[in-house]
């Protein structure tokens, strides 16, 4: 359900405009994909943008009409699920209201305002594929294999002493990705006092934009992305100095540089710690506070198990989740294989994890403690059974044979073949425990037993002491 | 033992109160024991005298080989100290029965082999070894359905040392990376042709099994890399990255060559390593005595000088198929001051190579040039010259080598064993006969396709330590000249006559009167021989393996005397003896109880001789193609009779004749069948008295001059 409303995301972000003309700004550092698009208000845009929403609702009007559907089929579990269903909706409707916001803006008359900016461009362009609506460019698809190395370093040696919010310790290659971009200042060494540290306050942090345009009041978590949208309050918004930077070209004057600050006390991004690491940028600050100081509210849809305060982060995990998943006893997933070897070279007592749907009971890993004792008993239950029921079998057909003996021509009538096999068939199937891989061998021991017991009743017997 | 058996009985019956054996303490009773070894049936004799000797031999039992796994429990108990066990004769070994082995033998076993038997799982696996936690051995060859949870129900045994894992080809990486992360005693692994797994497992156990001595990685998919240069390709994307850090993940081969005991390693068939990651190793593995490069074709002198660089003590090395043995081979290889044995089986030989190695400080005991190219009088008498220690010399197939080869060996090796020169075909009779005056010492002699005549075999009779003779295709010999080695070589074990047209029953009543430690027989196509060789045959009671493929003139009487006699026969092929009926079976089935394979193809027998060979408990490979007798409800009776059936090679055709669940069943049963739709020619032409073509088939000399038409 969720994958189905991802696909939509990069719509809005991706709006069917004419192709951009690339000799409109020659001199433009910015590189953004939308920098280029900019035209006047065109109602072809608008006939497309608007049945783009058209067919957004009516996809949102069935996923309600579903969720409907599923609630009063399970009445009692539905619980659990209420809070993500509410999210669905809620993100796709403020998608569609600012879709419709924009859409409308695009008529008002326009007028000029100075941009507040924080955020240097370089940043920014980093800040792409963080953003709340992936659009699965270049630059998010493609993970340096070398990355992998330093990140399960910085598993090992980055414990946060933080990170209360989430009982679980299920840190995933994605998420960690994630992080290196708050950690990537680590190896800047600042000096103390060059730089001047800004601290927001946690609603600050958590609100969901910070820009806001002066016209229509739509917000915006980049001031690119603002100025971007300006561009269509007016041509007064089109000249390369209101596209531009504000900063860097209204003063000349160097600038002291900006690092920030967590505001949570005791935490290591926070400036009374004493190791004080401060945080790049903005966003920064919040993927940091999200992720280490709030509840996940992002539950994997999949694996029902990943917890995510960072929509992105989830997205990111969801893209991967349950496909070339290499697990470590220990509990961490990797995106590919010779990572999952390098970190179980590196450590002690970590072994490779064996997804659970190929194992099905199989006597579990000491490492992962109680959670694996209930396939365990699975099996040993599974396992009872099988040889239970194989008695039966085998019963049956050395009475069979016995028979057999006396009379040579029944002896091998295929009649009696039928009946011996398809008694084992039906034993087996009825198996609570059954999956694809072990019920197969489960029916050639059942089926199998009998023969032996041409006289070896006793010995056979013993067996199911 | 039989006698003993007798003896104590009467004496019980008459003074019972009295027995010696309790003088005996039971220590003493075991040493007896332990020299009961030849034949199992003495030891079960021993245990039927009496209920102390019963219990005597239950406690000396260390090692048990079951033929079933149905009476498992029973016999588990009545030996409580079993500490081997091997499974392989079992054709059906569930995970209950795993179950039972590891509730009774808990920590006593210490090994176990699983060779050859399916059906378990996993959890019988998993069973076995939470519960048997001194398992040392586990030999698992073969479980092609294994899957990767097999593999971490292993590594829970914590004190493993040796692991077999020969063709488990579902195994990936993750399950031998349990094993090396659970298995840190081991010594000994073996993944030959684990096709599932790569460099990442392979590496992981040579970075945490830090004692491994013997590492079998034959036939493996590794791609031995080097990321040498800082460009690497990823996605069709050139990206610059460091190369530290992946050289160890990339290249399995670091941390093997880092393993501080490594003795043996086995890297035949691996197409993935070359030159060029080895030269970039810069590293060799100082402690290696075997190293196996066996059909590794991209890895030439460059490769190996560089794998050898530091191996002080590599004693044997197999190079087989590999790279031309050239100057600068047999240069590179001239370090090596330990060097024992050296194998260059099918390699391309250059007679400069040859003489190069001839040139080597140290003095080779083992050399096998079997099958090069190349190898001449030249070359093989250069060589020699320095090696006059050598003990085994194989010449199979050097097609080029004449008699001054065979006189310069024969001059200056004259303390070989070994001796094996098959198809030698330019080596004159005369040499022959210089074998036998001058290496006496031989105790393994292959003349197969030779032209050694009477007077050569009279001259090799002098060896008397002889015990593995091969004249098959040898048409120049006779009675005469076997006799000779009847009177003289009465060491002889193995005695192959394939198509040695001359060989008639007087040359065999000469064998088996002079070697009664004969095991092994083959007087295939042997057209003129009859029932007495068999007769005299049967006086020889070791004899375990018999060949009488194509013998017209043998009938059931002939068999039914070698059943007689030779209680230990374990494998029989008379295809082709038309005269064998089901009057030969009978006996076979009452005396022959350690039979396990027989080919009955061609043969007179039918659904009663058949169906009377089920009383043979071990019986486990049958090929019974062109029964004319055999009738489906004949064919199905016997097959469902006889338990242990684990191989059953049969006509296509009744395959439609019989229910598809009753091969079901016995496919469940642990039965494999293999279908042969090959056209009943010989006995069809022979029907059309057309005496020609039974001619063809088998006069041997008729047959060589066929073969070379062919070539």
């Amino acid at each position: 359900m969720i994958g189905r409303i991802d696909q939509q995301f990069p719509g809005f972000n991706q709006r069917p405009e004419t192709p951009p003309s690339a000799a409109f700004n020659p001199n433009s550092q910015l590189k953004i994909p939308d920098a280029s698009k900019t035209q006047d208000w065109d109602p072809r845009t608008m006939l497309s943008n608007l049945s783009f929403l058209e067919d957004k609702i009516h996809q949102l009007q069935d996923l309600v009409h579903l969720i409907v559907g599923r609630r009063a089929e399970v009445v009692g579990r539905s619980n659990e699920f209420v809070p993500q269903q509410q999210q669905l909706i809620t993100a796709d409707l403020t998608s569609i209201i600012v879709q419709l916001i924009s859409t409308a803006g695009s008529l008002l008359p326009s007028s000029k305002h100075s941009l507040p900016s924080v955020t240097p461009i370089v940043t920014q362009l980093g800040q792409l594929d963080g953003g709340l609506f992936p659009t699965g460019s270049g630059l998010n698809g493609f993970v340096p294999p070398h990355n992998g190395v330093s990140k399960v370093e910085d598993q090992s040696n980055q414990i946060d002493p933080t990170n209360v919010c989430g009982p679980e310790q299920n840190y995933s290659v994605e998420e960690n990705e994630s992080k290196d971009e708050e950690d990537a200042d680590d190896g800047e060494n600042l000096p103390p006092g060059s730089y001047e540290i800004l601290q927001l306050e946690k609603e600050e942090i958590l609100a969901p934009h910070t820009h806001f345009c002066v016209i229509c009041g739509k917000g915006f978590k980049r001031d690119a992305n603002l100025r971007m949208h300006m561009r269509g309050h007016g041509d007064e918004y089109k000249t390369p100095a209101a596209l531009a930077k504000p900063h860097k070209e209204s003063n000349s004057e160097p600038m002291l540089i900006k690092r920030y600050s967590c505001p949570y006390v005791g935490c290591k991004r926070n400036k009374d710690h004493k190791k004080f690491q401060p945080l790049k940028t903005i966003l920064c600050v919040k993927n940091h506070y999200k992720r280490t100081h709030c509840y996940k509210s992002y539950t994997c849809s999949r694996c029902n198990t990943k917890k995510f305060s960072v929509l992105a982060d989830l997205k990111t995990h969801e893209k991967h989740c349950g496909r070339d998943k290499w697990l470590c006893s220990c509990g961490t997933t990797f995106s590919r294989k010779d990572k999952l070897f390098g970190h179980i070279a590196l450590f002690q007592g970590h072994s490779p994890a064996i997804p659970s749907d190929e194992t099905k009971g199989l006597a579990g890993h000491s490492d992962r403690g109680e959670i694996d004792e209930a396939p365990n008993k699975v099996a040993r239950l599974d396992f009872n059974f099988s040889s239970d029921t194989s008695i039966e079998g085998g019963i049956h057909n050395a009475t069979n044979s016995k028979g057999s003996v006396d009379d040579p021509t029944g002896y091998f009538s295929p009649l009696n073949f039928d009946t011996c096999n398809f008694n084992g068939f039906r034993e087996f199937s009825r198996n609570p425990f059954d999956d694809s891989e072990s019920s197969f061998s489960f029916l050639i021991s059942g089926s199998c037993k009998y023969p032996g017991k041409t006289g070896e009743e006793p010995g056979s017997n013993d067996l199911q002491r | 033992m039989n006698l003993l058996t007798k003896m104590k009985k009467p004496k019980q019956t008459h003074v019972p109160s009295t027995n010696y054996f309790d003088l005996l303490s039971e220590e003493i009773v075991f040493s007896i024991l332990d020299f009961l070894d030849d034949n199992p049936l003495d030891k079960k004799s021993f245990s039927l005298v009496c209920k102390s000797f019963y219990t005597t031999e239950s406690l000396h039992r260390r090692a048990l080989k079951p033929l079933r796994s149905e009476h498992l429990t029973k016999i588990l108990h009545r030996y409580p100290c079993i500490t081997n066990l091997d499974l392989s004769l079992c054709p059906r070994i569930d995970d209950s029965s795993l179950t039972v082995i590891s509730n009774v033998c808990k920590n006593m076993l210490r090994s176990i082999d699983l060779s050859r038997t399916k059906f378990f799982t996993h959890v019988g696996l998993s069973n076995l070894v939470l519960n048997c936690v001194n398992l040392v051995d586990i030999d698992l060859s073969n479980a092609t359905e294994l899957k990767d949870p097999a593999a971490a129900a292993i590594a829970e045994a914590k004190n493993l040392e040796r692991l077999w894992l020969r063709r488990c080809k579902a195994i990936t990486d993750i399950g031998i990376g349990c094993v090396a992360v659970g298995c840190k005693k081991l010594r000994l692994i073996s993944l030959k042709w684990c096709l599932g797994i790569g460099d990442l497992g392979v590496g992981l156990i040579a970075v945490k099994c830090k004692e491994i001595r013997s590492l079998d990685l034959s036939y493996l998919p590794l791609y031995v890399k080097l990321w040498t240069e800082d460009l690497v390709t990823y996605a069709g994307l050139v990206i610059t990255m460091p190369a530290v850090g992946l050289e160890i993940t990339k290249n399995c081969l670091l941390p093997i060559l880092e393993l501080q005991y490594l003795e043996d390693l086995f890297l035949e068939g691996c197409f993935g390593i070359d030159d060029d990651s080895l030269a970039a190793l810069k590293k060799g593995c100082k402690s290696l005595e075997t190293l196996d490069m066996s059909s590794c074709q991209n890895v030439s002198h460059v490769g190996l000088s560089s794998l050898t660089s530091d191996t002080a003590c590599l004693r044997q090395l197999i190079l087989a198929y590999g790279s031309p043995v050239t100057l600068a081979l047999a240069d590179s290889l001239q370090k090596l001051s330990m060097l024992q044995s050296i194998k260059l089986d099918g390699c391309l030989v250059t007679c400069p190579g040859l003489k190069a190695i001839g040139n080597w400080c140290i003095s080779l005991r083992e050399l096998s040039l079997s099958k090069c190219l190349g190898v001449t009088d030249e070359g093989l008498s250069s060589l020699v010259t320095k090696h006059k220690d050598l003990r085994k010399l194989d010449v199979t197939c050097c097609r080029k080598i004449t008699h001054v080869s065979i006189a310069h060996i024969t001059n200056l090796c004259t303390s070989l064993t070994s001796l094996r020169m098959e198809s030698c075909t330019l080596v004159s009779r005369e040499s022959f006969v210089l074998i036998g005056q001058r290496c006496q010492c031989l105790e393994e002699l292959d003349l197969t396709d030779n032209e050694i005549d009477d007077e050569g075999l009279k001259s090799i009779s002098r060896c008397s330590k002889l015990s593995n003779l091969k004249l098959g295709i040898c048409l120049n010999i006779t009675d005469g000249g076997l006799a000779h080695i009847g009177l003289c070589c009465s060491q002889l074990i193995e005695l192959d006559l394939y198509r040695s047209a001359g060989i008639m029953d007087t040359g065999i009543l000469a064998i088996a009167r002079g070697c009664p430690g004969l095991e092994m027989v083959n007087i295939a196509y042997c057209t003129e021989i009859t029932d007495h060789s068999l007769m005299s045959l049967s006086r020889c009671s070791k004899l375990n393996t018999l060949e009488t493929r194509g013998c017209p003139l043998i009938t059931s009487l002939g068999l039914a005397a070698i059943a007689v006699g030779c209680k230990q026969l374990a494998k029989l092929d008379t295809k082709k003896c038309y005269n064998i009926d089901d009057a030969g079976m009978i006996p076979l089935a009452h005396f022959s109880q350690n039979l396990r394979q027989i080919n009955l193809s061609y043969s007179s027998v039918t659904d009663v001789g058949l169906l009377s060979l089920a009383s043979i408990s071990c019986l486990q490979s049958m090929t019974i193609l062109h029964l004319k007798g055999l009738t489906p409800s004949g064919l199905a009776a016997a097959l469902l009779a006889c338990v242990g059936l684990t191989k059953v090679k049969l006509q296509e055709s009744f395959k439609s004749l019989l229910p598809r669940l009753l091969f079901e069943h016995l496919e469940a049963r642990g039965c494999v069948f293999q279908w042969r739709d090959k056209v009943f020619q010989i006995i069809e032409m022979a029907l059309r008295s057309t005496f020609y073509y039974l001619q063809a088939e088998v006069d041997p000399i008729f047959w060589k001059l066929q073969l070379e038409d062919v070539e």
